[in-house]
């Protein structure tokens, strides 16, 4: 994968430590957690209803959606918890230089 | 014996996670899904709310997407009833005369809208919301500057005139009890509830019971049991569910206004099971046997009928969750708040956005609250942790609930 693919989405320091942030990196809404110091990054907004998964609750690899408890595995985007049924897409993450780098594909 | 066939009726939340988990579960056999509509497994949530305000289509209640759905290779049978269970031949026979065998059979039957037992009620223009059906009719008919009478001041009928107040509707709610929604908050939250309706311009009558609606020109016109009249165009009636259980009862199932089940969502029968709307069970939340019609419990209790029926050991007892949205306001309660209760407030309860902790001893039982999801997410943990909790901590504001 060449680097133009890597998208820089933000200072890595802006993610806080075992939670996650929401932002628009080139025109998508995307979440990033970080889990024990691993960032993962995933697209934003529920499969079920909607909600921005960044106003969620995240605990160990799990994002709780906040509108109706649905989860996913932050690292995959699979769906873990009903009533979600389909997964969200997750991205690639590669840390450098203190900066969090997307590939958006 | 090995379970070859299982066989799932009611095609609504309940009976669509059922089907859903039996394959997540890796359940290689057959699985028959009867649903007497003409829709594969929804949610209803929306019925009052989205989708009668004509924002969101049908679609969108829908538990899978179409490929989703056929990936679960289900024998669905939409548009028929089960019409009766012999349980010597593990057999279920249909409306259309057709009958199929079961190894486990999976009660979700639900409910239907109770009706109004006085002259006038089945009059054009007097309707109930279960149903996409429903709420498509419902929706049609709910025209700017119309009058709409809701009969029954509860969850469905409040949501229904919030709906319908924002389509521009002239609405008016009728009440039987002294309160909203009486049965399911505490006075402060009724009271809030009828300060909201209120200064959106729903009028409410509480106290009021409708004794008869007649045919007055192109409308109708309620009467109250204290003499008012009340004219309007049409009527949401919105009085409670009656439990689908005559299909159980008829099998010789224990019935108690609903099928009985424990907690592992068996039935008096070994190989049938019940959930959802239906189900009577011991809630240990609520510690009492009840039905408890929410779109949780739908969720949860397919989820564990399922997981049942594969001899998986499940004990069927979420902390209870509900919400409801009206207006601007999302209101969302966990646990089973009681009088018996102490009450905590965490910020301005005449504000739009706070938090009602209901106190056990040392324990949060149960809470509730307006605009406030995230506190309540925390004070989910508290609760299901069963934290012992200090009250004028659970009050202060600048004590984040993350931190108790």
């Amino acid at each position: 994968m060449s680097d133009s693919q890597w998208t820089d989405a933000a200072p890595l320091d802006e993610v806080p430590a075992d939670d996650v942030i929401g932002m628009i990196v080139d025109g998508r809404d995307i979440a990033l957690y970080n889990v024990e110091g691993e960032i993962y990054a995933t697209d934003n907004l529920c499969t079920h209803g909607h909600a921005r998964l960044c106003e969620g609750f995240l605990e160990g690899h799990e994002i709780e959606c906040p509108l109706h408890q649905g989860k996913f595995d932050v690292r995959n985007g699979a769906p873990t918890c009903a009533p979600v049924t389909e997964a969200i897409r997750s991205y690639p993450v590669k840390i450098e230089a203190g900066r969090v780098f997307l590939s958006l594909g | 014996m090995s379970t070859e066939t299982i066989v799932i009726v009611g095609g609504g939340q309940a009976g669509g996670w059922a089907a859903q988990t039996l394959r997540t579960e890796g359940f290689k056999g057959r699985i028959v899904l009867i649903g007497d509509e003409p829709h594969r497994p929804y949610e209803r949530p929306p019925l009052s709310k989205a989708i009668l305000s004509g924002e969101a289509h049908a679609d969108t209640a829908y538990l899978h997407k179409a490929e989703a759905f056929s990936a679960l290779e289900v024998d669905w049978r939409p548009n028929v009833t089960a019409s009766a269970i012999d349980t010597k031949t593990k057999a279920l026979w249909l409306a259309n005369g057709e009958s199929v065998g079961y190894d486990k059979l999976i009660l979700c039957t639900g409910g239907r809208a109770r009706r109004l037992g006085i002259p006038g009620a089945d009059l054009p223009g007097v309707y109930t919301l279960r149903s996409l059906r429903d709420a498509a009719t419902l929706g049609d008919a709910m025209v700017a500057d119309k009058r709409l009478l809701v009969i029954g001041g509860g969850w469905i009928g409040l949501e229904v005139a919030a709906t319908a107040r924002k389509k521009g509707l002239d609405v008016t709610v009728v009440e039987a009890m002294s309160r909203l929604c009486e049965r399911t908050v505490p006075a402060e939250i009724s009271t809030y509830l009828q300060r909201l309706h209120t200064a959106h311009g729903v009028r409410i009558e509480l106290g009021a019971g409708v004794e008869r609606l007649t045919a007055s020109g192109s409308g109708l016109r309620a009467t109250l049991n204290d003499g008012r009249e009340i004219g309007c165009d049409l009527v949401l009636v919105g009085v409670g569910l009656i439990a689908n259980d005559e299909l159980a009862r008829a099998a010789g199932l224990a019935c108690d206004g609903g099928i009985s089940v424990d907690a592992q969502c068996r039935s008096s029968d070994p190989d049938i099971l019940a959930a959802g709307d239906v189900a009577v069970w011991q809630n240990e939340w609520a510690g009492r046997r009840m039905r408890l019609e929410s779109w949780q419990n739908a969720q949860e209790q397919g989820i564990a009928a399922a997981r049942s029926a594969l001899g998986i050991d499940v004990n069927h007892q979420p902390l209870p969750w509900f919400w409801s949205d009206q207006f601007d306001v999302n209101l969302q309660i966990f646990g089973m708040p009681t009088p018996k209760h102490k009450i905590v407030v965490r910020g301005d309860a005449d504000s739009n956005a706070f938090v009602m902790f209901f106190i056990d001893g040392e324990h949060v039982v149960a809470a509730l609250g307006p605009n406030s999801a995230r506190d309540l997410r925390f004070a989910r943990r508290l609760i299901e942790r069963r934290t012992h909790v200090n009250p004028a901590l659970l009050a202060d504001t600048q004590v984040p609930l993350a931190k108790l």
